[in-house]
This record gives C-alpha cells, structure tokens and sequence, in this order.
C-alpha cells in the first residue's frame, strides 16, 4: 500500500520525525463522526502519549483505495501501525477508556487497579 | 423448454447464464434488484453467485463486482480456475473486481458511534473501477460476527440494499442456511425479491443437489425442486417437469437391424423420435436387440448415446463382438458414446440431470438405456416411474428415438416393471420356450403405435454370424422352436420327398407302359407287313398265272387262226361267248 500524497489527501498530526506511536484515523467526509473522532484522538493523544505520536488522517471518499489495504468497512476507525501489533479500534472515540484499552495504554499503565 | 415467457411490461430481468435457471426463472434474476441464495455448508452458493457474475462479464457484457467475505481473490481464482474461468485476466482487462473483505473480531474495538460507510466506499469504487452491473456478496453474513453491533449493521445493511438498488445493480447475495430459518442471520428480510434455496440432499446413501426458487416477487416461475450438477462446466440445473404433449410426430422410419424385424414391423422398422422398449427375462438378447439397432443408426453416420447401467464399455464391446457387432469402430468413429455408470452412483434426479446434460451435449439421434429396470435400484418405483417420464417427454420433444431395455423376471412379463408402458411406442418381448430339453429365444412385437405389424412370435438366434430372426414352425401340432422346429421340419421334409419320389415313381411307371404299347404296336405291324408280303406275292403269282394262261390261249388260236375276243381286265379272263 503506497501512502497517500500527504499535501493534498491526508492531514498530519503530531512530531514529523519517525514516531513511536503511528496512528492512522480513517474517516469519510466531514461528518460529525469524523470531526468528534478527530478531536478525541487529538486529547487523547496529547494526554498519554505527548511527543511521541504522529496521526495521518485519510479521508476514504478521496482515496476509496487506501480502505481496501487496512480492510477498513466500519468508519471512523482508528488504525495503530505502530507499536506493532497493528491494532483496529472503530467508533468516534467517545469512550475514552476503551480507547486506551484498545491502544493497550490502558494495560501497559496499570491504570485500571 | 418451460414457457414461461412475460410479458414486456412485466419485471426487467438479467440472464444468469446458468444451464436451465434461466428457463425456470423465465428469463433469470430480477434485474436491478438483490436476490437472495441461501442453502447448507457446500451447496454450492459461492459457485453459483461467481458463475452468475462470470457468465454476465463473458455471455452478456455486464461487468462485475465480487465482494468476497470468507474468501480471499486467489482463493477464489483458484475454486474457479478449473470451471475455465481466468480472474486475474478479466481483473486486468476491467472487467471483474474481486475485493476480500475481512474482519477479524478480535483486532476491532468499538469506542462509540459508527457507521459501515468504508464498505460502501469499497464497493462504490469497485463498481466504478470497471463500471459493474451486477455485484456479488458473498456472504455478507460474516459481518455478524466480525462486528459488535449487530443493530448498526443491520440498519447498515438495510442502507446498503436501498443504495445497491438506487443504482440499479443487480445483486447476489449468499446466506448460510439456519435452523428453521432460510439464512441464519435471516437476510431474507433485506432481500425480498427473490430467494433462491439451494439444499444438498443425501437420501438412501446417494446425495442430490437441488435447487428451488422460494419466492420471486412479480413473476411467475417454476416452484419445483429442481436436481442440478456442478461439474466442469459450472452449474447446470434441469427444469424437469413433465412438460405436456406437444411433441412431433414423425413419419421417418429406421431400420431396426435385423430384416426380418423390420418385416415385422411393417416391414420399415421403427418410427424417428419413438420409444421403444424390448423386455424380456434374463438371458434374453435385450442388449443386443439394443446394440443392433446401434450399429444400422451409426452405418448411417448417425449419433448414438448409450447408457450402460450393467456392463463396462468394454465389456459391451467384447460381448456385442461375439455375435458379430463391432462397436469399438464406431466408439472410434465417434458415432458412438457409451456412458457407463452404477446405477447407485447418484440418485435418481441427478442421473436425470446428468443425462439431459449429455444428451443435450452429444445430440444424438438415438438414445439407449440399458437397463431401466437398475434404476428402480435407486428410487421407489413411482419415483422411477416419473423420472422415465421426464425423459420420455424430454426426448420426444427433442426427436430423439429412445430405446430402454427392462428386465422382467417371473411369469408377469407383460407388465413393465418401470410402468411406463403406455408411454412407449413400440414394445418388442423377447421370452424363453423351453421344450425338448432346451430353451430358444423368441421375439414377439406386444404393440407398435401406427403401423401394421407382425403378431406372429419369431425365433430370436444369436449365432456367431449376428442375429437371426427366424419364422417358428407353424403347423397342425402348433407353434415349435429351437430343434423341435428343426425335428419337425426335417420331419415334413421327408414326408415331402417320400411324396415326390411316389410321383416320379408313377411318371416313369406311365412311360413305361406307353413304351411297351408302342413296342407292341411296332411288333403287330412288322407281322402285318410280312403277312402283306406275302399276300402279294400270292397276288401276283395268281395274276401271272393268269396273263400266262391267256397268252397261251391266244398263242394257241393264232396257231388256229381263231378269233379271240380281247380280254376285259387285268386278270385277262377269257369269256365262254367270245369263243366261237
């Protein structure tokens, strides 16, 4: 899967240097689901993972192609690239706890006891 | 072959290109609309959506769209590589897109508000990528369990119906059958055009695929279960039905084979396009009635298709040659096809399927089955009954002339025990006669639909030369066969030289007898003519002695210078006044 033309398709978000966290928010459209997907991310991602993160956002109705590589059906979806294993995580992002558990922030913090 | 023909103002439907669903559906799917096909774990659903859509890229144009759920693209080119189908190729000339769609549970957590708007962006670009008309999901179903929220998917898919039926795309989608319920996830209420059952069947050990259509909204369409086959050739499905009589009626003969058959029978032999049937015990000759009429239909350069339900073809050929009938010329020809199989290899409706299916490939003009009597080893009676049935019609409606053999057994051999005999045009019964120590074939013609035929029983020889037909010895004692006939024929015959010889006897007797006659005749007259002889000899010496006596007289008067009167006859008597 060859990336997208960052200029023209896709938003970037974060550090520009290669980053420990890759991220990778799929949406269609300026939808509200996109936008309050978009600014969950944003918080969530300042809050835990500050500096060491790099968000692309790809926009499927531009670049329909790019879904069929991270077999994207359910939108927005968030993909991890990296850390691997890659991990999928679908919805607005509103439930901040199953965020993180799906980051495997959650896990790897010991928030939970 | 079903008329099911609508109306133009009815439903606009896509041909499937599928053998015989076309027929049955008159004229295929409901064009522009979703049709559902739902059946059991290898029914053949995945198979029968990818050759809707390949036939509508290859037979009718319209390109396509597979959006594959369980199966990855070349997973796919490969199941449908060995029907003779090329993905890749039709991928790379636009005019197939195949997009695997996968979903593994386990990687996907749910955070909050979605929708599937990533499928449509697929599926629109797929459709656009090579400007599809026809879409296959195949099986939208696992979406079920890849996704949390089965109450986003379904409004989602119920969007997805409406938007593939706002864009007039006719569309196949396959559902796994439930418990009491056409589709597990019961998708049947998103489809409600047209739903296709498929089901897999196993009944006495033999397993038959059918297919019904269960609903189709607006059209009329066969509802029968239909038997179909997958083979090499893809999907082909058989709209048996018994489909009326409307058939043709020839007025072409055939020669049977065996002249003194086609004697009998009017003295032309069977009709075209009829259906004959020869029965008869075991050990009777059916088979090579059947093998004859085989090779006068191949010396004619025409097709014959055998199904052998007891022999091998090898066997066959070994057999029909010890009575002088080579069948392995015409195998080699190509006039002939023999397709064996056990009867018990497939139920009864899939023989059914696999026969019109190589009838309508070979096209043949005769068609033999032998037995019909194996078949029932299959199906009960009536099911055989219905079955030949099927094929009767199907033949008679092809023109094709159709030649079953039956094995009776037991003294009821007038009744067929397929119970199609009133289907059949001709029907010969070959039977044993036992006399004398010995059992003779004899062939007998029970009816042969219009024409005048022989009711006299013939024997039925099978010599190393072939096949002869014989006339029975009918006399006084009655009807005889085998070496009584001979007995009694050597019998009549010597009656009819002693007879002969009596005659020639008498001839000679009666020429005899004219020859003696005659002889005695010649004897009479050869004493007759000495007797004449001699009789003149007298004559003539009395005469003599007459002419003598009177020269001597008139010798004397000279000397006397006497008159003497002349004489008055012959004798030259002298009278007593002539003398002075």
């Amino acid at each position: 899967m060859k990336p997208a033309p960052s200029a023209t398709l896709s938003k970037e978000r974060g550090i520009r240097e290669p980053a420990a966290w890759e991220l990778r928010l799929y949406v269609a459209g300026q939808t509200q689901k996109s936008v309050t997907a978009l600014a969950n991310l944003e918080r969530i991602c300042e809050v835990h993972l500050k500096g060491e993160y790099r968000i692309e956002i790809i926009d499927v109705l531009k670049n329909p192609q790019l879904a069929k590589g991270d077999q994207i059906l359910a939108l927005p979806a968030l993909v991890r690239k990296l850390p691997t294993p890659v991990k999928k995580i679908i919805g607005d992002l509103s439930n901040e706890e199953r965020v993180l558990i799906g980051l495997d922030l959650r896990a790897t913090g010991a928030a939970r006891s | 072959m079903v008329d099911l023909t609508i109306p133009d103002n009815q439903l606009q439907k896509a041909p499937s290109g599928i053998h015989g669903l076309d027929e049955i559906t008159g004229g295929g799917l409901p064009r522009g609309r979703p049709t559902l096909i739902c059946g059991g774990a290898g029914c053949g659903k995945t198979l029968f959506a990818m050759e809707f859509l390949m036939r509508g890229i290859v037979e009718h144009g319209e390109h396509g769209v597979f959006m594959a759920f369980e199966e990855t693209a070349e997973e796919l080119a490969a199941n449908v590589g060995s029907l003779g189908f090329d993905l890749s190729q039709l991928e790379a000339q636009k005019k197939l897109a195949i997009d695997y769609v996968h979903i593994e549970r386990s990687e996907i957590e749910e955070t909050g508000e979605y929708d599937l708007e990533g499928l449509f962006v697929r599926l629109q670009h797929a459709i656009e990528t090579v400007g599809a008309k026809r879409v296959v999901l195949d099986t939208i179903e696992s979406l079920f369990s890849g996704l949390p929220n089965p109450a986003v998917l379904r409004s989602e898919l119920r969007r997805l119906f409406r938007w593939l039926k706002n864009r007039g795309l006719t569309v196949v989608l396959t559902g796994e059958k439930g418990d009491g319920t056409l589709t597990r996830q019961g998708l049947e209420e998103y489809v409600s055009d047209c739903v296709i059952f498929l089901d897999h069947r196993v009944n006495e050990q033999t397993s038959t695929r059918r297919l019904r259509v269960v609903k189709y909204r607006g059209t009329t369409h066969g509802t029968n279960e239909y038997p179909f086959l997958i083979d090499e050739s893809g999907i082909s499905i058989l709209p048996v039905t018994s489909l009326g009589l409307h058939h043709k009626a020839s007025t072409r003969r055939i020669a049977t084979g065996i002249p003194r058959l086609d004697e009998m029978l009017g003295g032309k032999g069977y009709f075209t396009g009829s259906t004959i049937l020869v029965s008869g015990t075991a050990g009777t000759g059916k088979t090579s009635v059947a093998a004859l009429l085989v090779r006068s239909t191949c010396e004619r350069k025409e097709r014959c298709l055998y199904f052998a339900y007891e022999e091998s073809t090898d066997q066959l050929v070994r057999n029909m040659r010890s009575i002088g009938i080579d069948l392995e010329a015409y195998l080699k020809g190509g006039t002939l096809t023999v397709l064996p199989s056990r009867p018990t290899a497939h139920g009864l409706e899939m023989h059914l399927a696999s026969m019109h299916k190589s009838i309508n490939q070979l096209q043949p003009d005769l068609v033999i089955l032998d037995p019909i009597t194996n078949l029932i080893t299959v199906g009960t009676a009536m099911e055989t009954q219905s079955m030949m049935t099927r094929l009767i019609d199907f033949l008679k409606m092809r023109g094709t002339t159709t030649f079953f053999t039956s094995l009776t057994s037991g003294h009821d051999q007038e009744q067929s025990e397929v119970g199609i005999s009133s289907l059949i045009d001709t029907w010969l019964m070959l039977d044993i006669v036992r006399n004398g120590g010995e059992r003779n074939r004899t062939l007998t013609i029970i009816k042969s639909r219009g024409m005048a035929h022989s009711n006299q029983a013939s024997e039925f020889r099978l010599t190393d030369a072939g096949v002869q037909l014989c006339d029975t010895y009918l006399g006084a004692s009655g009807v005889l066969t085998g070496s009584a006939r001979l007995a009694k024929e050597a019998e009549d015959e010597a009656v009819a030289i002693a007879a002969a010889q009596e005659i020639a006897r008498k001839e000679e007797e009666r020429e005899r007898r004219a020859r003696r006659l005659e002889s005695q005749i010649d004897a009479l007259r050869e004493e007759f003519s000495v007797e004449d002889a001699k009789l003149e000899r007298a004559i003539q010496q009395e005469k003599d002695r007459c002419d003598r006596l009177l020269a001597e007289r008139q010798g004397m008067a000279k000397s006397r210078h006497a008159f003497v009167a002349p004489t008055n006859g012959k004798t030259g008597s002298f009278s007593e006044e002539s003398q002075p």
